[in-house]
């Protein structure tokens, strides 16, 4: 009997391959030879006009063979890159051209596109390329922004791109100005990224003989980016090809497409007629990808006695850098799911979507989210602190309650879809984090610290994170004539399991053995239809669309199977890829010699194809393929959900204090975690550990440090503080709560970015707690926090 | 980050060195390349001529006797770190050793080449100078002794001329009746630190180095002053700036607190071998 292989953890079958250095990224592609380089200007001012472009002393470098100005681009090239998406609230969207025209905007935009023989020769020329800049002043950070003394962009008044306000239950400002309590907190969190190991990579080839075009890019949608390719090089889709070899990591920035050199790679590919590669380095990475996080943050927030939320009304200015290729959908996430777990009374939400001069905000795992918890999270400490009530037991009164699901809240989620809570349990969660962290007796071990001199504190943060979203994603299952299972989804892999999890549903569902199935993701030839990966999408969707395809492949082979032993469907069964009659195991056919059966021959091949030849199979006087039937043992389907699903989790974290350094120490990390029913826990465990490592990184050790004049002055993994293995902790406690989703057939939510989403709200709650500096208000109101900020703080509030 | 275009010579002798690097035009050694590299790629150094030493024969001697250390140009950071004589003789030299940078790197880096590096946040540059060590160099003059206090003129600066090569470093052997101590704090676990502190005490006086503080690496001599105070008496000296990691303020604390702790190791350490 074959065990269920959903909810096992299951070995990574990925891992071997790139444990071993096995794994073949973009870099790695061998396109074949005459192979080209390419290397970017970019510009060293923040903000400028560009007076002159002289390429005299790069035209005669050895080893030359292109440099693109904007002036070289035509046709849709010429266009601004696309507003990917638009939205009505965006009343002032503006994109980066390919190559800058006329003015540059951040420091690192594209400038001009050298293409030569080899990376040293093109950098050697790149700093050959003259461009004489008339220098602008430059708007860095939100308070500039705000102040709008200089504009970003001349026809964007106020540097306003957008400003969006939703509202539900009632006149917040009315109900908060009634409430028998008030406070009101100003918060701030500033910029980190993504920073995946591999950066931006692509690799193109253009083959005149078939006059089409072949990708290879790092991207989270390579179908995204076969549409943005064709549109920009006047292509048909039939003639671009993209392909997503193994990627070093992602984390949202590579969802963010075309970027500038996935186009001007293959336009360049094309115009030589030789295979141009472009490889980012780390240096432009930080400087011409993308960044996420800066916000400011104003709440009012009105309560009754017991702290529950009667109305709340939040206005945040969101930093979004120099251009809005990703719309709005950061600022729109964090205004909605700010709300966590919370039923929050009355509620108002306003954004401001504003232009500075720095590198783009396109989503980084939590999307917004991880702001928007923090002013939540930070509101619910103010009130407990401000009732002198435990900080647990005040979320507690305001949480939805599990037989108050689906939960409408009356706001607009980020798919332009109602946003409904679809289940969860969460005082149950509250429950079970509460235990990992002994958090009611805390209180006695937090003084016995105190008495030998150490502060410790203890941190709690909810959220809710909707997962899942559409339109739809596919799968194509195919049964080879070997028994091997072949399935392609659309869309790509950056190191998260989808072999071992998808090959899991296929196994389960299809009644195949899990080593004979094999996942491909991210080659538009294989799966053309598919939308990317993002927003914890991959196992809700494609999950789903994998089980369907699967289930139709099934259903498919038991017909075949049924007629060719002369047996009902309802008797057969399917273990180890094998069909037999249920207590008739001998009478039994395998998937692959049912896969011969289903594809009706002329001509044999080998031993186990005669069976299907036309002398040996068929009713002579029936067509060899029925009317409504197909070749082939296939199953192909589509799952596209009316709405997200609603992952969510607690997280409390115990940190210590230095009291002469300031230095912060995390004793313990704790997580409870509800991705509805769980494919395979191993893996889910590994994304919470990941998003854990990374959101420490973001409270404590990364930022942007951009001076007033727009240099990033921390652009190098020396001075961004990416923490090592050395800073995470040591071991982080999960508990899981699985309370199904009812929108897809697995009960199956989002995973993939909740680890990182309480970090900054968290720490802020430990280290404010373990300083006990509270006499005067809320302390901590900007993230994330270093020994040096908080030895800072404790000069500020006399508490050294 | 691909470096420009240099000419690279791996001469076997330290003869054929001293000629290149007076011949060639703007030449610059290379020995374990941890820092050079790194300014090589990103262009941010681009020398036209790379002599690498690591060819040079008898460069590679580590001794430690009753003198003292003494480390040749091309002994690798984590040979020195590893060597139980060293740690006998001069443990200030294992101490901060521990201290520099990643396994990884120190199994390229080299000692000397990180003390002629001479950058204020480095480790050996401090212990260098607060144990009164000296660098042996030779050059087209002929060769000298270099005293540590000569040695470091500015930010990334030392005194060697442009065709000198340092060939050894030497740090003298811990007195019977000394001690020593070492702490720095950095941001994250092998990071160059925000401040870090190596102190030499005896019978009759106390000198602590810092490091990412002054814009070179300084020694405050703190005789006679107590141990929590010596950080504010040092301070007097330092001039402690601000950067992305840590603010002067907080600079100036950190000179407080591991100065007192790194001086209250000393003395612990003095008393551990037995000095009254």
């Amino acid at each position: 009997m074959t065990i269920k292989l959903m909810g096992q953890g299951v070995q990574r079958v990925e891992d071997q391959r790139l444990l071993r250095g096995q794994g073949a990224y973009t870099d790695d592609i061998d396109v074949g030879p005459g192979l080209l380089h390419a290397a970017v200007v970019r510009s060293p001012h923040a903000h400028a006009r560009i007076v002159d472009i002289d390429l005299d002393a790069v035209l005669d470098v050895e080893g030359v063979h292109a440099v693109l100005t904007y002036d070289d681009l035509t046709g849709p090239m010429a266009e601004p890159l696309p507003l990917l998406i638009p939205h009505p609230a965006l009343t002032h969207g503006r994109t980066q051209y390919a190559l800058a025209k006329d003015e540059v905007n951040y420091v690192g935009e594209a400038v001009a596109f050298v293409v030569a023989t080899d990376r040293y020769v093109a950098e050697d020329a790149v700093g050959k390329v003259k461009v004489t800049y008339d220098v602008l002043p430059a708007v860095v950070g939100i308070e500039a922004a705000r102040a709008a003394e200089h504009l970003v962009h001349d026809d964007v008044p106020g540097n306003l791109g957008a400003r969006l306000e939703q509202q539900t239950g009632g006149d917040a400002p009315a109900v908060v100005a009634a409430a028998p309590h008030r406070l009101s907190l100003d918060l701030d969190i500033e910029r980190s990224a993504c920073m995946p190991l591999e950066g931006r990579g692509t690799v193109a080839r253009w083959e005149p003989a078939l006059d089409r075009l072949q990708l290879w890019t790092s991207t989270q949608s390579s179908t995204g980016v076969r549409a943005a390719v064709a549109v920009k090089l006047g292509l048909d889709l039939g003639q671009v090809d993209v392909i997503t070899p193994d990627v070093g990591g992602g984390f949202g920035v590579k969802i963010n497409h075309p970027w500038p050199e996935e186009l001007l790679v293959p336009y360049a590919a094309r115009a030589l007629g030789r295979p141009v590669k472009f490889v980012e380095d780390r240096r432009e990475h930080f400087i011409s990808s993308a960044h996420e996080r800066g916000q400011v943050q104003h709440v009012e927030v009105g309560f009754d006695d017991d702290g529950r939320l009667l109305g709340l009304d939040v206005e945040l200015w969101h930093d979004h850098g120099a251009y809005t290729p990703y719309g709005l959908i950061v600022p729109i996430i964090t205004s909605t799911q700010l709300l966590g777990p919370y039923k929050p009374g009355a509620y108002r939400v306003v954004f401001h979507s504003l232009y500075t001069n720095t590198v783009i905000v396109t989503p980084y795992r939590g999307a917004g989210r991880p702001q928007g918890c923090y002013a939540m999270e930070r509101t619910m400490d103010a009130i407990a602190q401000h009732l002198g009530k435990d900080r647990a037991e005040v979320r507690r009164v305001n949480l939805i309650q599990p037989d108050e699901f689906p939960y409408e809240h009356g706001l607009v989620f980020q798919d332009g879809r109602p946003l409904t809570y679809d289940s969860g349990d969460y005082p149950a969660m509250l429950d079970k984090i509460k235990a990992l962290v002994d958090w009611d007796t805390f209180g006695e071990r937090q003084r016995q610290a105190a008495a030998e001199g150490r502060r410790i504190g203890l941190g709690l943060a909810c959220y809710v994170e909707g997962t899942g979203v559409g339109p739809y994603e596919g799968a194509h299952v195919h049964v080879e004539t070997t028994g091997k299972v072949k399935v392609a989804t659309g869309l790509t892999s950056q190191g998260q399991g989808h072999q071992t999890v998808f090959a899991q549903l296929v196994a389960d569902e299809l009644g195949c053995r899990f080593s004979d199935v094999e996942v491909v993701t991210g080659d538009t030839r294989r799966m053309p239809y598919a939308v990317g990966t993002f927003a914890s999408r991959a196992a809700v969707m494609s999950g789903s669309a994998v089980h369907l395809a699967a289930r139709r492949a099934k259903e498919k082979a038991l017909r075949i199977a049924a007629d060719a032993l002369e047996a009902s469907e309802d008797d057969l069964q399917i273990v180890d890829g094998v069909v037999s009659v249920k207590g008739a195991p001998e009478v039994s056919l395998d998937l692959g010699t049912i896969s011969v059966l289903s594809n009706p021959l002329r001509y044999a091949f080998d031993e186990a194809s005669k069976r299907a030849t036309q002398f040996q199979v068929g009713d002579p006087g029936k067509p060899p393929v029925a009317e409504d039937d197909e070749p082939g043992l296939e199953g192909r389907d589509f799952y596209s959900p009316e709405r997200a699903t609603f992952a969510s989790g607690m997280h409390a974290v115990i940190v210590e204090t230095d009291p002469e350094t300031a230095e912060i120490r995390i004793l313990q990390y704790a997580v409870v975690h509800d991705c509805g029913t769980l494919i395979n826990p191993m893996i889910v465990e590994g994304q919470i550990h990941g998003g854990v490592a990374q959101g420490v990184g973001g409270a404590l050790y990364e930022r942007m440090a951009y001076d007033s004049s727009g240099q990033l002055l921390n652009a190098s993994f020396m001075d961004f503080l990416m923490p090592y293995v050395s800073e995470v902790p040591d071991g982080i406690d999960v508990d899981h709560l699985e309370t199904p989703s009812p929108l897809n057939p697995l009960g199956i939510k989002g995973a993939g970015e909740a680890g990182v989403i309480p970090s900054a709200a968290v720490f802020a709650a430990a280290i404010e707690d373990a300083e006990g500096l509270r006499e005067d208000g809320l302390a901590i109101t900007a993230m994330p926090i270093s020994p040096s900020e908080l030895f800072e703080l404790r000069l500020a509030h006399q508490n050294p | 980050m691909k470096p420009a275009p240099f000419a690279y010579h791996r001469p076997r002798t330290l003869d054929e060195a001293v000629a290149l690097l007076g011949s060639e035009p703007d030449a610059k050694v290379m020995a374990g390349g941890q820092s050079l590299v790194p300014l090589l790629t990103m262009r941010l150094a681009a020398p036209a001529t790379i002599v690498d030493i690591s060819a040079v024969e008898g460069l590679d001697t580590l001794t430690a006797d009753d003198g003292g250390v003494r480390i040749g140009a091309m002994v690798r950071h984590a040979d020195v770190l590893a060597s139980p004589d060293v740690r006998r003789v001069q443990p200030l030299v294992t101490a901060a050793l521990s201290h520099v940078a990643h396994p990884t790197i120190r199994n390229r880096g080299t000692t000397v080449g990180s003390i002629v590096h001479a950058d204020a946040a480095a480790e050996m540059p401090v212990v260098l100078a607060v144990l009164g060590g000296t660098v042996e160099v030779v050059g087209g003059a002929g060769r000298r002794t270099i005293a540590a206090a000569d040695l470091f003129v500015g930010p990334l600066e030392s005194s060697l001329a442009p065709d000198e090569v340092a060939t050894s470093a030497w740090f003298p052997a811990l007195a019977d009746d000394a001690g020593v101590g070492f702490a720095e704090l950095a941001r994250r676990h092998g990071d160059y630190a925000m401040v870090g502190v190596a102190a030499h005490v005896d019978a009759s006086s106390a000198r602590v180095g810092y490091l990412s503080v002054n814009d070179v690496p300084t020694v405050v001599d703190v005789t006679g002053v107590d141990a929590a105070d010596a950080g504010e008496a040092a301070l007097a000296h330092l001039e402690p700036g601000g950067d992305v990691h840590a603010s002067a303020a907080y600079r100036a604390q950190l000179v407080r607190v591991l100065t007192a702790r790194v001086l209250r190791e000393a003395h612990e350490d003095r008393q551990g071998r037995g000095a009254a």
